[in-house]
């Protein structure tokens, strides 16, 4: 079960395009996977014959797992992993309470009851310490992920690596002691079988709000948040806007407010590279690239889509990016890459008439800013009330690494380049 | 313990040297007349103490270190001084296909036990007379390199070099001659080929010598600030090279940074660094780095010559690199 986008620890196997004994090409589609967000298709990573099927259409399968051999017509394969435990297999979402259970075949690092994730699919990029040492203890370095140029494992990864993390919200609490991975409490099944008998209609929990429901309770209990909220005066802003869209007519592009906030969020982050940063168990982990995740609404929940280098990109391409992006999240066509990976996080929900809300800090950012409704509001300026366009926007931050010092300036700093349009696009 | 200069040092073991063995002398230009003893003044007073052992030659570097050779053959200690390292060219000649052969060319029955001391470096002399030719010695079977960092290595060195039986090429470098460091008054010798701690650290270790020892303790002071905790190599010897040292430290921290003064291309950082990748390659979390000088020849403007040589920052923004924010 290939891993596709960071933060999938399962998969199902929605159905399978090939059956036992068909040849396959290198590259060519498989199976089709269904994540909690998206159904992607696989693509088989050599080439030779679909030997034997060992998930089967339906089942639930954790990332890493085999879930097929493909090998040449003649190629023994009797010493291939035993097939996934029937325990895992296909049970509907009430029942996944009990799929929880399913013990893993899984290699010899792995303890029971983790779900391993395998981060290399190709040649491992590894120092020779680092090497050295995973022999030492065991340890299969295509589960390790990797911190230093090019994702290169080094000795810290090796000496970090916590077989398995079921959550992958944030980087766990990271000992060298290998240590059994908390369980992350199975996102409450309440239905049961002594289910009352009562008028209310008891919804089944789908895989996204499973994990939805996981992640913000990890977040909720594991980030000791804070808010500051400040008010943007947007009039300069959307008349910026009005221009640019009405010269990007005949391309098609439409800039949104929020393309403009991603902008301003991302310079900002340049510029306070401790919001760019992630909370580790080591210390303070700062990115020198900056990834900006939106969250987006889509039926039964929400996904975030991340903007990657969006610092480097104009507003144009902010905006195309962003459109196709919230598009594929939309029609349940995320690739892999589409998400995860942020290094901060914005929650819009100025299209719902909001005038303020707080958003939970999606591990591992420092911050998640909520934008609020931009609206004609009286203000006071020059000793007169005025009306003026506008926004609200509160920075949750995480007080482990910053304060409320730097997120006042950071949350200005966003505000600033807001009323001050031009800097966004200069 | 007394604080003595570099020069000082050196001084104090020709003196003893001297004193001890009626054979070794002293040849070179300006050893005595000039400023009343070499032009960096490492020799002075040392003629009036031995009248008729340190005598002043003509400019001529191919004929001290062809006198010095035959001398030496013939069973004299001479220590000649060439007055920087740049005027050795002129005297290539002898020292790699004379002094460096006699002894294996004849099956020992010849050695040719002579120190040729020399400053190496710069000090805003510059193109031709800012150089480091420590790669080049260090390239030549049959001599032995020596570059000390501290007062104490030069002494303890300069001493053992005079009493080895092989030519020793006598690296001082010309920004250390006034830099100060703990001498006991009691005789010691250090031995040739022999590396040394020169501070100790887990998370990177750095190989050097001569004044880039004294830069990247520099360094190492303002990275503890940081939290990263440097171990410092000094080779002291670059032929034969002791690299037992660095390997012990590389096992510990598996990193390593090669931090020369010279030019990197065929420098000798890039023989350690082969070398430990060789040995150690196992013990390695990170590629080897390299701190040298920039691959011109030395500009005379004070800015520009500053700008071509690798300085504490130099080494300082090699170990974050190399660190990679884990620390």
């Amino acid at each position: 079960m290939p891993q596709m986008g960071f933060d999938m620890t399962e998969g199902t196997i929605a159905a399978w395009l090939k059956k036992e004994g068909d040849p396959v090409a290198k590259g060519e589609p498989i199976a089709e996977i269904e994540t909690d967000k998206t159904t992607i298709q696989i693509e088989s990573f050599s080439s030779g014959v679909l030997r034997k099927i060992l998930a089967q259409a339906g089942q639930k399968v954790p990332v890493g797992q085999v879930i097929g051999i493909i090998a040449a017509p003649d190629e023994p394969i009797a010493g291939a992993p035993p097939s996934a435990s029937p325990q895992s297999a296909s049970q509907p979402a009430p029942e996944a309470s009990k799929s929880n259970a399913a013990p893993q075949t899984e290699p010899r690092t792995q303890p029971a009851g983790a779900a391993p994730q395998i981060v290399h699919q190709g040649r491992i990029i590894a120092t020779p310490v680092a090497r050295r040492l995973a022999e030492e203890r065991g340890i299969d370095l295509r589960y390790v992920k990797g911190t230093g140029p090019d994702g290169r494992i080094t000795k810290a990864d090796v000496e970090a690596f916590v077989p398995s993390s079921p959550a992958p919200v944030s980087k766990p609490t990271v000992s060298p002691v290998v240590k059994a991975p908390e369980p992350v409490p199975p996102p409450a099944p309440v239905a049961q079988a002594a289910a009352p008998a009562a008028p209310s209609v008891m919804q089944p929990l789908t895989r996204m709000r499973q994990t939805i429901a996981a992640r913000m309770v990890a977040s909720k209990q594991q980030v000791p948040h804070f808010y500051i909220t400040v008010a943007v005066e947007m009039d300069a802003a959307l008349a910026l806007r009005a221009q640019i869209n009405e010269s990007l007519k005949p391309e098609g592009v439409k800039v949104s407010v929020n393309d403009m906030v991603i902008r301003a969020v991302a310079l900002a982050l340049r510029r306070f590279p401790n919001m760019n940063a992630a909370f580790t168990a080591e210390g303070i982990q700062r990115r020198d690239y900056v990834h900006v995740a939106n969250a987006v609404t889509v039926e039964g929940g929400l996904v975030t889509v991340t903007v990657r280098d969006a610092d480097k990109k104009t507003l144009k391409q902010i905006s195309q990016e962003m459109a196709a992006l919230a598009e594929r999240a939309r029609s349940n066509k995320m690739q892999p890459g589409d998400t995860g990976g942020q290094t901060f996080t914005i929650s819009n929900l100025g299209m719902y008439n909001v005038e303020n809300f707080i958003a939970i800090v999606n591990q591992p950012d420092a911050g998640i800013l909520a934008v609020a409704t931009a609206t004609p509001t009286p203000v006071v300026r020059d000793g007169e009330i005025v009306i003026r366009t506008m926004m609200n926007m509160t920075l949750s931050g995480d007080h482990r690494l910053t304060d409320g010092a730097e997120g006042a300036q950071f949350i200005n700093e966003i505000k600033r380049l807001l009323e001050n349009p031009w800097s966004l696009v200069l | 313990m007394a604080e003595i200069t570099y020069r000082e040092a050196l001084k104090r073991a020709l003196r003893e040297e001297m004193q001890r063995d009626p054979t070794v002398v002293i040849w070179g230009e300006d050893v005595v007349a000039y400023a009343g003893g070499g032009a960096y003044g490492v020799t002075s007073g040392l003629a009036k103490e031995f009248p008729g052992r340190v005598r002043d030659t003509p400019i001529a570097e191919e004929a001290i270190i062809g006198v010095g050779i035959g001398a030496a053959m013939g069973g004299m200690r001479p220590v000649c001084e060439i007055m920087t390292v740049n005027f050795t060219l002129v005297a290539w000649d002898q020292i790699v296909n004379h002094a460096a052969k006699q002894s294996h060319m004849f099956n020992g029955q010849i050695k040719v036990p002579m120190v040729i001391r020399t400053p190496n470096g710069h000090g805003r002399t510059a193109a031709t007379h800012s150089q480091n030719f420590d790669a080049w010695f260090a390239h030549v079977p049959g001599l032995k390199v020596v570059a000390p960092s501290t007062p104490y290595d030069a002494k303890g060195l300069l001493k053992t070099s005079i009493r080895d039986d092989d030519p020793v090429v006598f690296l001082e470098h010309l920004q250390l001659y006034g830099t100060r460091g703990e001498v006991p008054d009691e005789e010691y010798l250090i031995p040739i080929g022999v590396s040394d701690y020169k501070r100790r650290g887990k998370d990177v270790t750095l190989v050097t010598w001569g004044r880039m020892t004294m830069e990247s303790l520099k360094a190492a002071r303002i990275l503890a600030e940081e939290g990263i905790d440097v171990e410092i190599v000094d080779l002291r010897t670059l032929r034969p090279l002791d690299l037992s040292l660095a390997l012990e430290s590389v096992h510990k921290t598996n990193r390593v940074i090669v931090v020369e003064e010279g030019w990197r291309t065929a420098g000798l950082g890039a023989e350690i660094a082969a070398s430990l990748q060789e040995m150690a390659f196992n013990d390695l979390d990170a590629p080897i780095a390299r701190v040298a000088g920039l691959e011109v020849p030395m500009p005379y403007a004070r800015n520009l010559e500053r700008a071509t040589l690798p300085f504490a920052e130099d080494v300082i923004a090699a170990v974050h690199a190399m660190m990679q924010k884990q620390y």
